[in-house]
């Protein structure tokens, strides 16, 4: 499925969007930090919680639940809360 | 005949060894280490590469644009690795290694992270790694991180893969000393200032903000507090290790039995086996007062530290004392204090200097260098007698290291 990069993770991934496969949010993740290292740890921290200003969209609707299941049609978007100076 | 040989043999060798004397003196002029100044700041890195004189500066940077830098350290055991804590203000924090001085970087493959835990809610997560520390001059690759919020972590590959040190970050009374993330420094309760006995690697100090100092005699498995003679915010109890707030926390490299500790509520030293710390900031004037972030140690001498002092009264603004900074140094370990500021604003200088943006070389005389928080790298090369701004318009500084490179 297609996968829209957020400027911030473009320097793993080099491209605004990339294919990824999975059947949860989480095995996508998994799979994004198997092709970009590193990728994964910089948006979802160590007790598995997206982090507070990284969002993530499945077919433009907001998702905070690695296990939620996926189909092959669907694309996902991750986008930053960017805040602050 | 033998007058003649031994003449002639003197002959022979004197010129040849003045050949090798000045040959030496050519390869020490050519290999000599310069200085470079490692900045850490909220928006990147720069290295500030010195002549031989420590009079010029190049800028290199910045490296890691609009990432937090909170400290860049050089690998004193084989001075070409670099090791930077990053993260930004929406990314999870990393760690980045570079083995050519920053020309290229390569991120960890395991930052420090915390242990997962089995009910998520109770789970730690490491907002940024504050304080990087490489281990002992016989641990190669070694290195000690600590965290905010408080944890130790320690890489045996040289800084790609991180371990949690479960027995100190796990542990109930260390958490409670720990505090939560709402008693610590405004972003987040830092463990800092971790600290190896050059005379054993086994032999380590560490600072909590919030929660004491703590000395180790087992590589860190377990931790002992060590706050005698500190003294807490007013009204607070000192028997409780949670109330003191050390900043930062040196080793004399030429006498591991003497500690000096710039904390939240004045200046210490401490001579091991001795127990108990001494408040050396009283001797202070009382007008700028003993509070402040930075200790810089000399070199070579056990005697003479610099310290550059905060107003920490009323709401504790700290900021330079009246709005003119000055760095202070002892010669006697702490009796006497001489105000140094040859050089620096006399006026409207309100200046924040945090707790690694001071820092001494090893040159004789040394070189000392601090960076605030308005973006500006101020240096002496005579050990404070005078000193002079060579960088301005940086970001916010969060710390500046000196390295010693070929």
């Amino acid at each position: 499925m297609k996968v829209l990069i957020p400027t911030p993770l473009r320097s793993y991934t080099a491209a605004h969007e990339v294919d990824a496969n999975g059947a949860t949010v989480g095995e996508v993740l998994a799979d994004l930090d198997r092709r970009y290292p590193g990728f994964r740890f910089r948006m979802v921290d160590e007790q598995d919680k997206i982090r507070r200003h990284m969002r993530l969209f499945v077919n433009g609707e907001q998702s905070f639940d690695l296990a939620q299941p996926l189909r092959a049609s669907d694309s996902i978007q991750i986008v930053q809360a960017l805040s602050g100076g | 005949m033998a007058r003649a040989m031994k003449k002639a043999v003197a002959k022979k060798v004197k010129p040849a060894a003045k050949a090798v004397k000045k040959a030496n003196g050519k390869a020490r002029a050519a290999k000599s280490p310069k200085v470079a100044l490692l900045v850490s700041t909220r928006k990147g890195a720069w290295i500030f590469h010195g002549d031989s004189n420590r009079k010029n500066w190049s800028a290199d940077g910045p490296h890691f644009l609009g990432q937090i830098i909170n400290h860049l350290m050089l690998d004193p055991r084989d001075g070409k690795t670099l090791i930077a804590a990053a993260s930004t203000g929406h990314l999870g924090p990393t760690i980045f290694r570079s083995t050519n001085m920053g020309k290229s970087w390569t991120e960890a493959k395991r930052p420090p992270a915390f242990a997962k835990a089995e009910d998520p809610s109770k789970g730690r997560t490491v907002k940024h790694t504050f304080w990087l520390t490489p281990a002992h001059a016989n641990e190669p690759n070694v290195w000690y991180a600590g965290t905010s919020p408080q944890g130790l972590f320690r890489s045996e590959d040289g800084g790609m893969n991180w371990e949690p040190f479960g027995l100190v970050n796990d542990d109930p009374q260390y958490r409670a000393w720990m505090g939560s993330e709402q008693d610590g420094t405004p972003d987040g309760p830092k463990m800092h200032s971790i600290t190896i006995d050059p005379r054993d690697p086994k032999h380590m100090y560490m600072g909590m903000s919030g929660g004491g100092v703590h000395e180790s005699l087992d590589a860190g498995r377990t931790w002992s507090p060590m706050v005698k003679g500190m003294e807490v915010v007013g009204g607070f109890d000192a028997k409780n290790i949670a109330f003191h707030d050390p900043h930062c926390l040196r080793i004399c490299p030429s006498n591991p039995d003497r500690l000096y500790q710039q904390n939240h509520c004045g200046i210490y030293r401490i001579d091991r086996p001795s127990d108990e710390w001494v408040r050396i900031g009283r001797a202070m004037p009382k007008k700028v007062g003993d509070i402040g972030f930075v200790m810089t140690v000399h070199p070579r001498d056990d005697k003479t530290v610099w310290v550059l002092p905060m107003d920490g009264q009323t709401v504790w603004p700290r900021t330079s004392p009246e709005g003119r900074p000055s760095v202070y140094g002892t010669k006697n370990g702490g009796k006497t204090w001489t105000r140094l500021d040859n050089g620096l604003p006399e006026a409207q200088a309100w200046w924040t200097v945090k707790r690694q943006a001071m820092t001494a070389d090893s040159r004789d005389p040394v070189g000392l260098y601090f960076g605030t928080t308005s973006g500006e790298l101020w240096m002496s090369r005579d050990e404070g007698a005078r000193w002079t701004n060579f960088a301005r318009h940086l970001p916010e500084i969060y710390a500046v290291e000196a390295a010693e490179v070929m």
